[in-house]
């Protein structure tokens, strides 16, 4: 097949994290047969898994972060028991765990650079493969660098497995199929320290293993999670009328259960009421994990606790549902998740994710009926999409993510971390903390959301550092080969052959339009 | 809707006060008049994401079915952290110190039962029509604020609107010119480096290179002071952020009309009272508006903030100590501009025959109307203005006269 560099930038780009520097040659690769590129990502077993040393289950995580709290306590107690009347310890709101919600201005992502700042000594000109820009060093006045704790720890661990991953692959469009899945279906780290530890696992665990399964598995998947429960407080709703409710003289909170209808499944106007929103609420009632004392079960692991759970049949979406336990809510995921609004929902933020922002109606459409027709069936639907010529064709204007635009550069500059340090920092700085989106409804996925003054602006102050302490021992015009080969713009090139530097030819490289449009 | 100084007493007075409704009386300036004193009017819209709780921020006291549907979390006259008293119905969140001294001092205003045409409970279509200011859900192409920008005659002072933040709230976007800034602690790139960057856009994506010309700009505006963010919490950072955008506002130069988000309204579960969640983000409010106060210096006179959300909560706490979603909530309104020391409502009562659905406060005021109130009120713009082009189709929610003095 003749060499079709337009395609490959397609393959790698609208589908994967961008092509590889050095000796990967994936741009000639997607070039001789893109679509055969992409597919064949699809076809690997057990690819989409991820496993890393050190990485832990839900229930160990849950079990590490009530240790941690014990020993906290415990220590907070020493220390009080040493120097009584300390009046001012107590820690301000924002701080206590299982209060955060959708904070904004960056707040979660200045708790997570203030660890990270705190963690790593001023060591970026030691580590150049990092993309710490120098001046997101610690704030001066700051306290010795304290050790990371089992979360922080854990939350960097997972991090980096994600970012190695989404550096190494050849291609990258099962983890960005990842990145959609767990976007769509997020939680927030900066809920509180069980989501700060559980957000990698999570997506291990609830994500990954259904992202070219069936939607509905990975439905029950999500809603069974502890960190999704705990993020939308279903582990505090209880049954009015079931023992616990009657007993706690607390009750309901509707909050997960309004989020599965609409950010997961049937979409605003996807025909469901508030009487079917409490409904769900009601069914999943009893849908929690096992606490500290681990009277339910392994501490950390989901349970269904009947104690809680509301008795009783539920009318749901015009269907009834008897009382059968944890299978009544099961029942209903099963159907939410077959709703023809979840097939059209579904298929219209798959498209506009890797299409176009208006997605194209008739690719929706097909796209549509074959999540219906195979029964939410993802990989269908992923080649589906790879299939059409519609994907093919568009015209590549969606802005890049940040979280796309830091792993993009890594992949090009042929970077793999050894820290994510960095990558945090500068997701911190563009808007897009990772795990750590401002509500449930997950990052903006149109190019207006990126595309703002104040954040181009950013992404070039980000680029230009990579640019200082990078560009030194690249050759600029080799790296565009990578990037783009003779699908870059006259106008890309000769702007990086004049530049008056290479670091400032790496640079433009990483801000021009082949990089940051896909 | 109208101005209740008195009666608060009374639980429903809906039929007393639509009879009592007149606004006659009150001053209505058309902006050349304006023009010709030499008034320089600025606009600030803050949205609070998340809905905020209308009744637990400027609650009820006077209506004798709120302590019961507000339960542990609701306000009081008394106790260690007591409501301040704005009349004799209404009390402020004892976090918002600030606001009640310019309630006092005639700057500050609160619509009560307020809401959008929206009265469905999703937080993001709730969020679109808000700020897209159509009557519903899906036009999210552009904002009221950008097309209000829009609808100014050329050469006038307002040249473009500030978007606070790292990403542009929608009621900014659109065809208007936007700046942006959000507070940032990078090295910049050199301006070399930044000038062949905008050369190459220019010639393969004018788009980008209109946001990268405008982010330069606001960056070099921005500089020379301490904006580098400091550890702290949200509420430093709420603050942090209006310091900076009143920065920008008090130049000779700088923009007239900014909007800014505010996040973490969503109180589903542990609310809190008088202290807790809520009163901790009502504190960082508070404290941004103060630091608007001071920071935009003699701009402040002729200054008007919004404060609005996507809908309320419900009046009755949940089964976790918090509240759901709901409806009717409040607007607030700040700055020497305003015509304060008033809260406007047109009081629907907290009865359960009287609440909507059965869960909600009862909106009896268009938010549209407030907003368009103010804009008129600050700009000058025409009823038809902004009944077809910054709210289109809302002919029907008329401009509240007298806002703003």
């Amino acid at each position: 097949m003749a060499r079709d560099s337009q395609a490959a930038l397609v393959a790698l780009n609208r589908f994967g994290f961008g092509g590889r520097g050095g000796a990967s040659g994936d741009l000639i690769n997607a070039a001789s047969d893109p679509r055969g590129f992409v597919m064949a990502e699809l076809a690997r077993p057990n690819g989409v898994l991820l496993e890393a040393p050190g990485l832990q289950s839900t229930p160990q995580l849950g079990q590490a972060v009530f240790a941690y709290q014990d020993q906290v306590k415990q220590a907070r107690e020493a220390a009080k028991a040493a120097a009584p009347a300390e009046g001012a310890q107590q820690a301000p709101a924002d701080q206590k765990p299982g209060l955060r919600r959708n904070l904004s201005l960056n707040a979660a992502a200045t708790e997570i650079a203030g660890q990270m700042a705190e963690a790593k000594p001023a060591d970026n000109a030691a580590k150049p493969d990092t993309m710490q820009p120098n001046a997101a060093a610690p704030p001066a006045a700051k306290p010795a660098p304290q050790p990371l704790n089992v979360i922080q720890k854990t939350f960097r661990a997972e991090a980096l497995a994600r970012l190695q991953r989404a550096t190494l692959v050849e291609c990258g469009f099962t983890e960005r199929l990842v990145v959609f899945w767990s976007n769509h279906f997020c939680i927030s780290a900066s809920k509180g320290e069980l989501a700060r530890i559980w957000a990698g696992a999570f997506e291990r665990e609830a994500i990954r293993p259904h992202v070219l399964g069936r939607f509905a598995d990975m439905l029950k998947a999500v809603e069974q999670h502890p960190a999704m429960l705990f993020f939308l407080d279903n582990q505090q709703s209880l049954g009015p009328d079931s023992r616990a409710g009657q007993n706690r003289k607390r009750g309901l909170n509707e909050n997960l259960a309004r989020e599965i209808m609409e950010l997961h499944t049937l979409g605003v106007g996807g025909g469901y009421t508030q009487d079917d929103v409490t409904s769900l609420a009601r069914i999943i009632t009893g849908w929690t994990f096992a606490g500290r004392q681990g009277q339910l079960g392994t501490p950390g692991s989901f349970v269904f606790n009947v104690n809680a759970h509301q008795p009783g049949p539920q009318m749901l979406l015009g269907k009834t549902y008897e009382p059968t336990g944890l299978a009544q809510g099961e029942a209903a995921l099963a159907d939410i998740a077959r709703h023809p609004s979840t097939a059209n929902f579904i298929a219209t933020k798959f498209v506009r994710h890797f299409v176009a922002d208006d997605p194209p109606p008739a690719l929706v459409a097909r796209l549509r009926d074959i999540f219906v027709k195979t029964d939410g069936d993802l990989k269908a639907l992923a080649a589906a999409l790879v299939d059409s010529d519609e994907a093919w064709k568009a015209p590549l204007t969606k802005m890049r993510s940040p979280y796309d635009f830091v792993v993009a550069s890594g992949r090009l500059l042929a970077r793999v971390p050894e820290d994510p340090g960095g990558y945090l920092n500068n997701l911190n700085l563009l808007g897009q903390p990772l795990w750590s989106p401002a509500g449930p409804n997950g990052f903006p996925d149109t190019s207006a959301a990126w595309a703002a003054p104040e954040g181009i602006k950013l992404r070039l102050d980000i680029a230009a550092q990579m640019g200082a302490r990078l560009g030194n021992n690249i050759d600029p015009l080799d790296l565009l080969e990578f990037a783009a080969a003779d699908a870059a713009s006259i106008e890309t090139r000769k702007t990086i052959e004049r530049a008056e530097s290479r670091q400032q030819a790496l640079a433009l490289l990483l801000m021009s339009p082949e990089m940051q449009r896909r | 809707m109208i101005d209740c100084v008195e009666n608060r007493l009374l639980t429903s007075r809906r039929g007393l006060l639509l009879g009592g409704a007149s606004f006659a009386a009150w001053a209505y300036l058309p902006k050349f008049a304006r023009a010709a004193g030499g008034r320089d009017p600025c606009l600030i819209v803050v949205i609070l994401r998340g809905a905020l709780d209308g009744l637990s921020t400027v609650a009820p006291l006077g209506d004798p079915d709120y302590a019961g549907l507000h339960g542990s979390i609701a306000l009081a006259a008394d106790g260690a952290h007591p409501a301040i008293m704005l009349d004799t119905f209404f009390a402020l969140h004892p976090a918002m110190p600030e606001f009640a001294r310019m309630y006092r001092d005639m700057h500050a205003a609160v619509i009560h039962a307020v809401a959008t045409p929206y009265r469905d409970r999703s937080h993001f279509d709730g969020q679109d029509v808000l700020e897209s200011g159509y009557a519903g859900p899906g036009r999210v192409q552009s904002g009221w604020l950008n097309r209000a920008l829009e609808a100014l005659p050329r050469g006038e002072r307002v040249s473009s609107g500030l978007a606070v933040g790292p990403t542009t709230p929608l009621v900014l976007r659109g065809n208007a010119p936007t700046v942006g800034w959000a507070p940032v602690a990078l090295p910049q790139a050199d301006d070399d480096t930044a000038m062949r960057l905008v050369d190459l856009y220019r010639h393969r994506d004018p788009a980008l290179a209109s946001a990268l010309s405008q982010g330069l700009q606001l960056e070099k505006a921005a500089s020379g002071d301490d904006m580098k963010p400091k550890p702290g919490n949200q509420v430093a950072q709420m603050r942090q952020v209006a310091r900076g955008a009143a920065k920008l506002m008090a130049a000779d130069d700088g923009p007239r009309i900014a909007a800014l988000a505010f996040d973490g309204w969503d109180t589903h579960a542990n609310e809190g009272g008088p202290v807790g969640r809520l009163a901790f983000l009502l504190g960082g409010l508070d404290g941004a508006l103060a630091e608007f106060e001071s920071g935009l210096g003699e701009r402040w006179r002729d200054t008007a903030i919004v404060v609005a959300t996507e809908f309320g909560r419900t009046a009755r706490i949940n089964g976790t100590d918090g509240t759901d979603h709901g409806t009717g909530t409040i607007a607030l309104l700040a700055g020497g501009a305003v015509k304060g020391g008033r809260i406007i409502s047109d009081w629907p009562g907290l009865k359960l025959a009287n609440l909507y659905e059965g869960r909600d406060l009862k909106p009896t005021t268009d938010l549209r109307s407030v907003i368009k109130g103010v804009l008129q009120g600050q700009f000058g713009l025409s009823d038809r203005v902004l009944a077809e082009t910054v709210f289109p189709d809302s002919a029907a929610a008329r401009p509240m006269k007298g806002l703003v003095a």
